[in-house]
């Protein structure tokens, strides 16, 4: 596989950094060469927030994600900013708690309300970020579960562990339903 | 695949260390290449890579001010120090951590400082008290963008020149700059290695997006990765000189508690290290501080020569822009341009003899650099029967990196 450009967007705070680390780690795990950036302002919370990761055979040279494979959007100015740069036949994954409009019809968008979803089923809005991963991975399948689970266990404190476990499960259960279990 | 030859500007000295550089560099699928060292990859931080980097190479002393973009250093540090029954200090300023270094390093520690911009401004002083004193130590300074405070987390190439001349006096530099996270690791091996060989303050510079960076990672072999100290002196304490002069430039150092006496002073000093105002003198510890480097170019630079063997057009670039002209460089050659492009491991001592060499070469070169034109000054002064219209430079300062494309597109224009 050439180089699969994955940008996950959205605001500080939401964990979009540690799913890229975690992303990456995975990729690791699976013994390709990977790349991980981020672009953040200074604040914590709040501000636009974005994580790129590269994932490829061979060695990457640029490690800015250009024309992505797959885009992840948990706001509306994410997706708005960054879905012209999503390649054709690129993947678009939206949380519809938070995207509401949609400027340019992509050829495979999933519209899910991550957010809403993680608070009814896991108590709080903490979780969406892994949620999300979760159901990133199964539809794109750019790493392997096994070795998600073991760089989620790496790279999230042992008490949140279960948690983001259980995140990761609902979110590849989400994927099933939405594909009817048929992606390839 | 291009095959990325690193080779050091004519003939180094061969260290076992740098054998190991160049056999990593082969790229490759991950799993080929952790048979072939059977070691394994990890997913790592520049930042991380420079901190294991420093214990790896015997570091024993940090001291600094926490600044982002290069936090992680001094946090990981922090933690894994004192384990190792090093020591970490967090000062008050960075004004006070260049000063705890140098004296940690007189004391016979192996110190590191890690800071950005608004930081390296203040260490400034400190890093020339290092060079005149000739006390090892090791100043990473990872750039940030714009001047003052700027943007914190924007990658900036702006600490070139600063580097080499941010320090009052006329004193000599040595300055590594690596473009990915494994180098990173290396290079800080190699920086305090070399400040210990030359007894001088090296600094390493790193780009924000290099020291946030994660990437797989193959770390070389430690047993194979030569790790230098400092010379200690062999005569009686009676016969110690500070600053000796028949040492060929590298004299031994003692450090305090091991029963030598000596004095140290950021005033021009005679050997002994006493302050001096004879012409004779002074004129001695000058030319001394300077032959350091003169004298051992060949070792101190290095450099990376990728695809120029047949290239038309060459493309100067150092760190993270260095990475978006290889991308450039692979697109370029997918097109039947003939590019290359010629990196600077060290980039002071500048590499004067490559720089003419590729002037030489190549039809023209383009100079992309995150700042607004600091090293193509350089290489336009080593532009001797061309005319300087064949050196095109390219820079951005908005906080944001070079692409590809836009390297690529230059190209396109002084074809």
């Amino acid at each position: 596989m050439k180089n699969y450009e994955i940008r996950l967007s959205g605001s500080g705070g939401q964990g979009l950094i540690l799913a890229s680390i975690i992303l990456a780690g995975a990729a690791v795990i699976d013994k390709r060469h990977v790349t991980q950036t981020q672009s953040y302002g200074p604040e914590s919370r709040g501000g636009s927030s974005r994580a790129d990761v590269i994932i490829s055979d061979r060695e990457i040279y640029f490690p800015e994600a250009m024309n992505f494979n797959c885009l992840l959007a948990l706001t509306q100015e994410a997706c708005d900013k960054y879905l012209f740069d999503l390649r054709e036949k690129g993947i678009l994954i939206v949380d519809t708690t938070h995207v509401k409009n949609i400027a340019l019809a992509a050829d495979n968008t999933y519209e899910l309300p991550f957010t809403d979803i993680a608070i009814e089923r896991l108590g709080s809005a903490i979780s969406t970020n892994i949620l999300a991963l979760g159901f990133l991975v199964r539809i794109t399948k750019v790493v392997s579960e096994k070795s998600l689970e073991i760089s989620l266990k790496q790279n999230v404190k042992p008490a949140f562990v279960d948690l983001n476990l259980k995140a990761l499960q609902i979110g590849y259960d989400l994927a099933d339903q939405y594909t009817g279990g048929n992606q390839k | 695949m291009p095959k990325a030859k690193l080779e050091s500007q004519k003939k180094a000295p061969k260290t076992k260390a740098k054998v190991a550089e160049v056999e990593v560099k082969v790229p490759g699928p991950l799993e080929e290449l952790e048979q072939k060292h059977e070691r394994k990859n990890v997913l790592m931080q520049g930042n991380e890579a420079v901190a294991y980097g420093a214990l790896d190479a015997g570091c024993n002393f940090f001291a600094g001010y926490p600044i982002t973009p290069s936090t992680e250093i001094a946090e990981i540090l922090a933690r894994e120090l004192p384990k190792r029954g090093g020591t970490f200090i967090q000062m008050e300023d960075e004004i006070a951590s260049i000063c705890a270094i140098a004296g940690a390093s007189l004391a016979g520690a192996k110190a590191l400082t890690a800071t950005s911009g608004p930081g390296f401004s203040l260490m400034q002083e400190g890093i020339g008290f290092a060079k005149i004193t000739e006390t090892p130590c090791v100043v990473v300074n990872v750039q940030r963008a714009g001047p003052s405070t700027g943007m914190p987390t924007s990658p900036s190439q702006g600490d070139i020149m600063q580097a080499r001349w941010g320090s009052h006096g006329d004193s000599p530099a040595i300055v590594l700059y690596p473009d990915s996270v494994k180098e990173s690791y290396e290079l800080t091996i190699r920086a305090i290695n070399l400040s210990e060989k030359y007894r001088t303050c090296v600094v390493l510079l790193l780009d924000e997006v290099i020291g946030h960076m994660r990437e797989s990672v193959l770390l070389p072999d430690l047993r194979k990765t030569r790790v230098i100290s400092r010379i200690k002196p062999n005569v009686p304490p009676h016969w110690y000189k500070h600053y000796d002069k028949d040492q060929k430039y590298l004299s031994p150092l003692a450090s305090y508690g091991e029963g030598y006496r000596f004095h140290v002073t950021s005033l021009t000093h005679d050997a002994l290290g006493f302050p001096t105002n004879k012409a004779a003198e002074a004129a001695e510890m000058m030319a001394r501080l300077r032959r350091k480097i003169t004298y051992n170019i060949r070792d101190l630079v290095q450099i990376e020569s990728h695809q120029m063997e047949d290239a038309k057009i060459a493309i100067f670039a150092a760190g993270i822009t260095a990475r978006s002209a290889k991308a450039a460089v692979a697109i370029a050659r997918s097109e039947g341009i003939k590019l290359g492009l010629l990196r600077p491991l060290t980039i002071w001592p500048f590499p004067d003899e490559a720089v003419r060499k590729m002037l030489q070469d190549v039809e023209a070169v383009i100079v992309p650099e995150l700042n607004q034109g600091q090293f193509i000054r350089e290489i336009k002064r080593l532009t001797r029967d061309k005319s300087e219209g064949n050196v095109v430079g390219l820079t951005k300062v908005n906080g944001q990196m070079l692409t590809p494309n836009d390297i690529l597109r230059k190209v396109k224009e002084v074809m």
